[in-house]
């Protein structure tokens, strides 16, 4: 399995990257969240209390950022319509989510849709409810999904395509917030569990 | 009317998976083309993915130029890129098989889009793809669909 080779080789080549810059951070006096944070996202707000955006679950529940407050949290963006990256991402938490074991259940763990015009409150419960029931589905009129997107910095570009529909580019980056509703870190797409998992460990415990 | 006709037509398509669809192994030339596989969609809507693992036995390097199926009115090559943390899937115009390698399309990398679906892919069902070779030829390998929640083919690893 060539690939499969490749794409290790270059999770890890990643891997040592981002511990070279952790390292380097720690040197320099700068949190290492920090610096991995400018690396991944421009994220301006790295802290959800500061925040303002509201979304709707798909149980048609009302979200904002201060409520994710209190409790460490996961938030990735994606679409339904993706049949690639999009289950990947889904099914890779899963599996982070069995490996952290219990102290999973302190972790609330969202998908933002970059798709508000096909994915509703609705079509994310349907699409979701093929996964992980601990994964909550958020969107939202166009408007709101662009001010969250805003908020967390992430790249969201719409691609039309010859037969008149489209696709979605976006930051395909996870995000870990401690309880205090600072950014923690990103997990890369291709992350290996032996190194997302200490990341949210990481996120869930009080003092950073 | 047309549309029911298509769904009458696609039907006749998709089989029951027999328990070697899953695993198919089907050779011409010097390449070796297994594990081909999809996962379930809901209705139609939403493209379709198609994965597959080739293996060139040869000394000649080989390519993969496109593919057909008739569950699908838009087949089409792409690949998965991150550039700058984001992701997206150009179209890939050909998949190099070099002489006396394995390349898979894979979830996070190449893959298979089935754009324009005709008709729903049920977990359990397989149906036909055609893969287009310069070299080889066109190669007809039949595709299992698995749960939604798939990871990768039933069948585990291609030799
Ligand atoms: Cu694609």
């Amino acid at each position: 399995m060539r690939r499969r080779t490749l794409i290790l080789s270059s999770v890890g080549l990643l891997s040592a990257l981002g511990f070279m810059l952790a390292v380097g951070a720690w040197r320099s006096g700068d949190l290492p969240w920090q610096q991995e944070a400018a690396l991944v996202s421009g994220i301006r707000a790295a802290d959800l209390g500061s925040m303002s955006w509201q979304l709707t679950s798909h149980d048609n529940e009302r979200v904002s950022p201060q409520d994710w407050v209190g409790e460490a949290s996961l938030v990735f963006f994606g679409f339904t319509w993706c049949p690639d990256v999009c289950p990947m991402t889904l099914l890779n938490i899963s599996e982070w989510l069995d490996k952290l074991g219990p102290e999973a259940d302190r972790l609330a763990v969202h998908l933002v849709t970059v798709d508000p015009e096909r994915d509703s409150p609705e079509v994310l419960a349907d699409y979701l409810s093929n996964f992980d029931p601990r994964i909550t589905g958020l969107t939202g009129t166009p408007d709101e999904v662009a001010r969250a997107v805003e908020a967390f910095d992430v790249t969201v570009r719409r691609v039309p395509r010859k037969d008149g529909d489209y696709t979605m580019d976006h930051t395909a980056g996870v995000f870990l917030f401690r309880p205090d509703g600072r950014l923690s870190s990103i997990i890369d797409l291709h992350e290996d569990p032996q190194f997302a998992v200490p990341k949210i460990r990481q996120a869930l415990e009080r003092e950073g | 009317m047309l549309k029911s006709l298509l769904a009458g037509m696609g039907l006749a398509v998709m089989l029951p998976a027999v328990a070697l669809a899953d695993c198919a192994e089907v050779s011409q030339g010097q390449l070796l083309i297994s594990a081909a596989w999809s996962r379930a969609t809901i209705g139609t809507a939403r493209p379709a993915v198609f994965y597959v693992t080739i293996r060139n036995n040869g000394s000649t390097d080989d390519r993969l130029t496109g593919i057909e199926t008739p569950v699908a009115g838009m087949p089409m090559l792409h690949e998965t890129v991150m550039t700058d943390g984001v992701a997206s899937m150009p179209h890939a115009s050909d998949i190099s098989i070099p002489a006396g390698q394995t390349v898979s399309l894979a979830p996070g990398g190449y893959h298979g889009m089935l754009m324009d679906l005709e008709e729903e892919l049920k977990d359990g069902e397989s149906f036909p793809v055609t893969l287009k070779f310069e070299n080889a030829g066109p190669v007809s390998v039949e595709t299992a669909v698995l749960p939604l929640r798939a990871r990768e083919a039933a069948c585990g690893d291609a030799p």
